[in-house]
């Protein structure tokens, strides 16, 4: 799947010949006059194409706001992105309001949590999908209304020519979330942002939806970058996995290292304080405290303040990005390179 | 802390061999509105509780799970009568509930619920000392005293009252609301507590914060729970026994090892079974169930659960299956045509 190994954060490194994404030295700031909250803290990744990069992190973790960014959806008169972003060759943080739109769905789309609210109440499901290929690609209306069609077949919704004439608010939760699915899918993107996708749907839908995009990701090749609070979405779906804290990634690497091998305490904390089958009868090893306030973010460690194995040099100082082969990354002083 | 109550509880009536709470066949349909342009040829009755008995023993958990539209918040809400419910009763600690029973103010003292949204629960103007002041005040107990008992409480639930007792709801988070929710429904010095998704809404590590201060509490204060959840896994951590619920039915109930070890409802094996297996080695490759929980507007007739059941046999769309055990005094029991004997279905054991 992946043609081309290299290390993330190796700056000035040769290129591989076939990065679908590559993001470097991310921030993003929100201003306003009372505060400068710091969301984003200097992300740098890179996606092949046909690889799912899973952002796992707790809600102000700053993973919602990086995939924002990536397409630019952030208000821009109150953000300050710093960094570059390159998708498919483009210059994302440079595109013009005009490139922008045509960046938007035909390389890059995004899915996100609520359907509902995603989707335009008062037009039909085929409408919808229809409009954005013709926005996009000029084709004539019948043209479109076959591919909608052909959408809808794809991401499995059932008597799919009648569902076409649906409204949002007729379909079920899990086919609202197909229904997204399509238009996101709607111009061919090469990379999908997934938004916590399956976090509002029922267990026995949200595998479903997990199911699929692992189907769709394989047959069309597209990268995926999936964002998710929940360890076990990311097990079932990621390729590679980074974990977030404070705006930071503190932790990445391969789905299985990350899951057997946690190395950054945050991420130990995560797999602690998640409740599975047999913890019944024992205390669960909580985090103590809460995530810290972005507007004050401290000098070092932003997980300094939680963490049980935390030094004076950890408030201090920033700790470096540690690499361990194969590819697994950690900001923390106790990983020794 | 120490336990509160040294010895028995003097309302404790009827001893530990009665249930806390007892519900048989509770019922409540919804009816819809005829549609705005009469569209409709029936208005529709949303069957959200259809017919639920169960019991909770004193000291014990019960879990309730399901996916949304089973009934399980409705159920919690009829159960506190914040919603009347049409038919059916409840007995708690052996006496009904109104109508010459047991008063329904006196009801609500000794049995408490926490709800979801930690936010919407609090009054915003309040601060939280007065929020978890105010209904010991409504039942008469001196204000000093009511408010002492709220900063008492406010250390229970792991705020130290000094910092935190002043604070408005939002100058607080997720977790910490949902502390004070829980400081609040101890005031009564309730009996029982209704947990409605309770930590469905915080981060992982705050669930795992408020869990562990959910069972410190319930030994401290000798309660008993009533949990209602989705999340399979955390039903699994904080429950005695489990109650499976699908479209305003119970499907199956038992003691937590056999619901998970040996599950005996289709249903409740694709539920356990939709879980993410944590181990990217070991990935799903088909989903346990297709489609979406059916609506419960006209839900289908015999077994509910029969248009996504792989096993679903004439005799699942005739007749109803009822809740049984596999022997007489089985604790684990399933609504199912295949586990019940002489049912018709051709999985179901033989007579005798």
């Amino acid at each position: 799947m992946t043609t081309t190994v290299m290390r993330d954060t190796d700056t000035g490194a040769e290129q591989p010949a076939r990065l679908l994404a590559e993001v470097r030295d991310l921030t993003v700031r929100f201003v306003s006059r009372e505060a400068t909250v710091h969301a984003v803290n200097g992300v740098s990744f890179t996606l092949a194409p046909g690889e799912v990069l899973v952002i796992l992190g707790e809600s102000g973790s700053g993973k919602s706001v990086t995939l924002r960014a990536l397409m630019r959806l952030l208000p821009p008169k109150r953000t300050v992105i710093e960094g570059s972003v390159r998708i498919a060759g483009h210059d994302v943080l440079a595109l013009s309001p005009t490139a922008l739109e045509e960046f938007r769905g035909a390389v890059a789309s995004m899915i996100f949590q609520e359907p509902m609210t995603a989707l335009d109440p008062v037009f039909t499901i085929g409408t919808q999908i229809a409009e954005t290929i013709i926005r996009h690609e000029g084709v004539s209306r019948a043209e479109a209304d076959r591919r909608a069609l052909e959408l809808l077949e794809l991401v499995q919704i059932p008597s799919a020519r009648r569902r076409l004439a649906a409204y949002p608010h007729e379909l079920s939760g899990g086919l609202r979330q197909r229904a997204m699915i399509a238009i996101a899918l709607a111009c061919r993107p090469k990379l999908l942002l997934a938004d916590e996708p399956t976090t509002a749907l029922d267990a026995t839908v949200q595998i479903q939806i997990l199911l699929l995009l692992r189907k769709l990701k394989e047959e069309l090749g597209m990268g995926v970058i999936f964002v998710t609070h929940d360890l076990g979405v990311a097990g079932e779906i990621a390729d590679r996995v980074a974990v977030m804290y404070a705006g930071r990634f503190v932790e990445s690497g391969e789905v299985g290292e990350v899951m057997k091998r946690p190395l950054h305490p945050y991420t130990q904390g995560l797999m602690g304080s998640t409740v599975h089958a047999g913890l019944r009868g024992t205390r669960l090893a909580a985090i103590p405290g809460a995530p810290p306030d972005l507007s004050r973010l401290p000098p070092g460690c932003a997980f300094a303040p939680r963490c049980a194995f935390a030094e004076p040099v950890c408030r201090e100082r920033l700790p470096e990005e540690m690499h361990l082969p194969p590819r697994h990354m950690a900001r923390c002083i106790r990983v020794a390179a | 802390m120490t336990s509160v109550y040294a010895s028995r509880d003097p309302r404790d009536r009827g001893g530990p061999a009665q249930p806390l709470l007892s519900v048989r066949d509770l019922t409540r349909h919804f009816v819809l509105a005829r549609g705005v342009f009469g569209l409709g040829r029936s208005a529709g009755v949303v069957r959200a509780v259809d017919g639920v008995s169960f019991t909770v023993a004193k000291g014990e958990t019960l879990g309730i799970v399901g996916e949304s539209g089973c009934g399980k918040s409705t159920t919690a809400r009829l159960l506190m009568r914040l919603i009347e419910p049409d038919s059916g009763e409840v007995l708690f600690d052996g006496e009904t509930v109104g109508g010459g029973g047991m008063e329904l103010r006196e009801m609500r003292r000794q049995m408490q619920m926490v709800f979801q949204d930690s936010y919407a629960s609090l009054n915003p103007r309040l601060p939280i000392e007065d929020s978890i002041a105010f209904a010991p005040i409504v039942h008469g107990v001196p204000k000093a005293r009511a408010r002492a008992k709220a900063r008492e409480l406010l250390a229970a639930v792991g705020l130290a009252p000094d910092q935190f007792a002043q604070r408005y709801p939002h100058q607080l988070s997720g977790g910490q609301r949902q502390r004070v929710n829980i400081a609040r429904a101890l005031a009564l010095e309730p009996r029982l507590i209704v947990l409605d998704e309770p930590v469905s809404a915080l981060d992982k590590s705050v669930e795992a914060q408020v869990l562990n201060l959910l069972l410190d509490l319930k030994r401290d204060f000798a309660l008993t729970y009533l949990f209602i959840s989705h999340d399979l896994n955390v039903v699994q951590f904080v429950s005695d026994r489990v109650l499976v619920m699908y479209l305003g039915r119970v499907v199956e109930v038992g003691p937590v090892e056999a619901i998970y070890r040996t599950p005996r409802h289709p249903y409740t094996r694709a539920l356990l079974a939709s879980r993410p297996s944590m181990d990217p080695g070991r990935r799903m490759t088909e989903p346990p169930l297709s489609g979406d929980p059916p609506n419960p507007i006209n839900p289908p007739s015999g077994c509910r659960f029969r248009t996504r059941c792989a096993f679903a046999e004439g005799v699942c769309a005739e007749r109803e299956p009822a809740l049984s055990g596999s022997f007489t005094g089985d604790a684990h029991l399933a609504a199912c045509h295949m586990t019940a004997a002489g049912s018709g279905h051709s999985q179901a054991p033989g007579r005798g």
